[in-house]
């Protein structure tokens, strides 16, 4: 088992009054090689657990059950021993490609940075493989883009920079969350393309996390479905798609727009 | 459920003490302020008055009451000069745009770049050091501190909807000024004057410690630190009083201010 | 391109500005009471050796021609001579000029290394121990005037420890480290305020930038919470803290009048301060201008400065 989330329950302190939970027990698995879907709407606590996944939660949280990452359990990692999980077993791509990127560096210097930073690689070396990268996540001319600041590039461009990040250690498990929501439609396809060839061309597991069902469908090979923190139900994606158990699942699939609907009853066929 | 914040009412607290200090010492204060008596000359704390006497055997204390009143009589009247101009500019720059926006702010600029003790020498030069310099001076970079600050806040209300009816409704912009947008930077207005009052404590005490304040035998905080320094080893206790009054008044301006700012701004509430 | 036609415009810009404030400047000065002449001379003068000198001194000619004589003077540093001195304005300038430059200069820096690792220190842990102490350190340095600071300075350290000098200034000729150790003292009574201010932007704005998405993207890169603090977050908070910096500037030269005169040195603040008492009107005219022209350089200087710290400017119009 590459991860294993065991009965997870994550709470906010507040200034006053008794501490929020916002995740009440939730319990998945995730193989190596496969694509996890987490589906949900805002506030159904699916970017908390792909935080908590990272032992990134804030200060202000308390997290109790398990996450094994590899049978080792991020909950009661050290920060020390957080920071060499984090980057080299998993990478994140987040949502904003505009404000994911530290505005006031080349983005070549942001890739390269995780690649000095673990494996102690030398200025030179570490460019070229930030070369290597853009070229990975397709970016056209890459070695004149390596030395551009993110301003000056398009948000699809940005958020291929950032899957370049994620992938330059190449980890074992890669946390996408909603990575295509901030981006224009038509480049939406571009990027989860890009995202969906390189995770099975470098086998890696891949926790996709989305409000958007049409994304899950085309790429997991399981989906979870979370509302206000409690799992609704999970299975193979064709499973909860076509035969959804749950009543949040068909309201979510009825809220479709026709067209994507239409496709998933087609493949049905 | 929603507490005061600490900094109201610990800046309250001081500014309202000194706000009686200065009042009382129009009425009352231990000794005349103006008393010479040579016998006390340079004795400390205790043996003559609570806080000690000065070169000439004044009472400190009563000094320092009178003080109050001069500081904060200098301080207020800037600011609320400087600030009443400030905020016209301000708000008419919001409302006009234009090349009218463009060249106020710009002679602006040329204003914040005359610190208070910058014009109050030039002033000083021009009618002699006095209460009037004092006021001019601080009064006169108010103004683009006000300025840039409602026009900045009264931009914002431009913006809104509320605003965009009212022109829809055919209001004029002088109107829409004293309708809506003054009302809505109100609270920014006074969280600056209580802010900027203690700045202009702090420039008069400086002139006044330069001799471009107010003249004797008007008792001023900044002047008896300038005598003070004349006996700087000999009474160290002259050195101690005014200072601290000078920093507990500005201080608890400041924190007036801050804690205004946090009752009043919009984001913390929505935050708490 | 872009950005050296935005200097241009800004230079054109400060050149209007200079020349609004000199004529402001010129005209106070001219209405100021006191005959150059008489002051020169003294109060026992004949009317007619005055009048003479009047002439000498080009005060007969008209208003717009003693003011475009003496713009056409500052380019090409003839400012005219002190009336108490006679000495050129410019080389009493200069000498004084050696010791508020590194005043101000020491001051500025002192002001740095204090208040940038406290912000970025408080900044980390808000509401931490740090953090109180430093918000304590703010408000009250912003409150505490500098002359105040100065006097409790040479009270407790140069006449209470025997440490320092309590005042006065040797000149560069008495060496380096005399020079330098009669300016400690006054640079840290000018530093305080200027700390506490800049300590409270540069935790305000440090605050701000680690909320931000990208710090979260280097710690998922492994990065330590520390590095990434310096690494990404402050060189991204540092245009509001070199605002403050340049907003600043005029305080600075106010409290470097005040300190000056704390301290007995002879910088320009004394001179002007001295100038004024003795009714040396062009003395004053020359370093209000002087002071005005520094404070709207630094500002042009701190707008190119944003350039520099965020790539977003660069090349804006």
């Amino acid at each position: 088992m590459m991860l294993s989330v065991q009965d997870l329950r994550v709470s906010f302190a507040r200034e006053y009054g008794d501490p929020v939970e916002v995740i009440h027990g939730i319990s998945v698995d995730l193989e190596k090689g496969e694509t996890l879907g987490i589906v949900g709407e805002s506030g159904s606590g699916k970017s908390v657990l792909s935080l908590a996944t990272m032992g990134l939660l804030p200060r202000t949280a308390r997290a109790s059950g398990k996450i094994l990452l590899d049978g080792e359990d991020i909950l009661t990692m050290s920060e020390r021993q957080l920071c060499r999980v984090r980057g080299r077993k998993i990478g994140m791509i987040f949502q904003e490609p505009m404000t994911a990127l530290n505005p006031s560096m080349r983005v070549g210097a942001q890739i390269a940075e995780g690649l000095r930073l673990n494996r102690a690689l030398s200025r030179r070396d570490a460019r070229a493989e930030a070369l290597r990268l853009l070229e990975m996540v397709q970016i056209p001319r890459a070695a004149e883009r390596i030395d551009s600041f993110p301003h000056e590039m398009s948000g699809g461009q940005r958020q291929r920079v950032g899957i370049a990040i994620a992938l330059a250690l190449e980890p074992e498990l890669l946390i996408a969350d909603e990575p295509t929501t901030a981006l224009d439609v038509t480049v939406q396809a571009e990027v989860l393309g890009i995202l969906d060839e390189l995770v099975s061309e470098l086998g890696i597991s891949l926790v996709l996390i989305s409000h958007d069902l049409g994304v899950i469908a085309r790429i997991a090979d399981r989906t979870l479905v979370m509302y206000r923190g409690d799992e609704m139900e999970q299975g193979e994606t064709e499973q909860v798609l076509r035969r959804p158990s749950h009543e949040y699942t068909r309201k979510l699939i009825s809220a479709l727009p026709g067209r994507v609907r239409a496709s998933l009853e087609m493949s049905d066929g | 459920m929603k507490k005061l914040p600490f900094s109201l009412i610990a800046g309250g607290l001081i500014t309202g003490a000194l706000l009686v200090a200065a009042l009382l010492s129009r009425v009352w204060t231990p000794v005349d302020p103006t008393a010479m008596n040579i016998l006390n000359r340079l004795k400390a704390p205790g043996e003559a008055g609570l806080l000690g006497a000065d070169q000439i055997g004044r009472d400190v204390l009563s000094i320092i009451m009178a003080g109050a009143w001069t500081s904060l009589g200098i301080a207020v009247t800037a600011t609320l000069l400087g600030g009443a101009i400030g905020t016209l500019v301000g708000v008419s720059a919001a409302a006009k745009g234009g090349a009218f926006e463009r060249g106020t702010m710009a002679i602006n600029g040329v204003l914040f770049s005359f610190p208070p003790i910058l014009s109050a020498i030039l002033l000083g030069a021009l009618m002699g050091p006095g209460a009037l310099t004092s006021i001019t001076a601080i009064g006169v970079f108010m103004i683009p501190v006000f300025a840039r600050v409602t026009r900045g806040a009264a931009l914002q209300i431009w913006s809104r909807d509320f605003v965009q009816a009212a022109r829809m409704a055919g209001k004029g912009p002088a109107l829409i000024t004293l309708q809506h947008v003054i009302p809505n930077i109100s609270a920014q207005i006074i969280v600056q004057l209580a802010i900027q009052t203690g700045l202009g404590i702090l420039s008069e005490a400086g002139l006044s410690f330069l001799g471009l304040g107010v003249a004797p035998p008007t008792p001023s905080w900044g002047r008896m630190l300038a005598d003070a320094q004349t006996f700087l080893s000999a009474a160290p206790h002259l050195v101690l009083a005014p200072g601290l009054a000078i920093a507990a008044a500005v201080l608890g301006l400041n924190l007036l201010g801050d804690g205004l700012r946090d009752l009043t701004d919009p984001r913390r509430r929505q935050a708490s | 391109m872009l950005a050296l036609k935005r200097l241009a415009r800004q230079i054109g810009g400060l050149g209007i500005v200079l020349a609004i404030a000199s004529l402001v400047i010129f005209l106070l000065i001219e209405a100021a009471p006191g005959d150059p002449a008489s002051i020169i001379l003294g109060t026992s003068a004949s009317p007619d050796t005055v009048a003479a000198l009047r002439t000498d001194l080009g005060l007969d000619r008209p208003l717009l021609l003693r003011y475009l004589s003496w713009i056409g003077g500052v380019f090409t540093g003839d400012l005219g001579n002190s009336y108490t001195y006679d000495t050129p304005v410019s080389a009493l300038i200069a000498n004084r000029l050696a010791v508020t430059a590194p005043l101000t200069l020491i001051a500025t820096l002192l002001s740095i290394v204090i208040s940038l690792p406290l912000g970025v220190w408080a900044a980390n842990r808000p509401n931490g121990p740090v953090d109180t102490l430093a918000s304590l350190f703010s408000q009250v340095g912003i409150a505490v005037p500098n002359f105040w600071i100065g006097l409790l300075l040479i009270l407790g350290v140069a006449l209470g420890l025997g440490w320092l000098t309590p005042g006065g200034f040797p000149g560069w000729d008495a060496g380096f480290w005399p020079a330098l150790e009669a300016l400690i003292l006054p640079s840290i009574a000018l530093a305080v305020p200027q700390s506490a201010v800049l300590t409270r932007v540069t935790r305000a704005a440090v605050i701000e930038v680690t909320n931000e998405d990208f710090i979260r993207t280097a710690r998922a890169k492994g990065m330590s919470r520390t590095r990434a603090l310096w690494r990404h977050a402050v060189p991204n908070a540092l245009l509001p803290v070199v605002t403050m910096l340049g907003l600043q500037i005029p305080f600075l030269i106010s409290g470097a009048v005040l300190v000056e005169n704390v301290f007995t040195l002879p910088g320009i603040g004394t001179l002007a301060y001295q100038a004024l008492s003795q009714r040396d009107l062009i003395v004053v005219q020359n370093v209000v201008l002087m002071f005005t022209l520094i404070v709207m350089v630094v500002n042009v200087i701190v707008d190119a400065l944003y350039a520099v710290l965020d790539p977003r400017l660069r090349g804006r119009t």
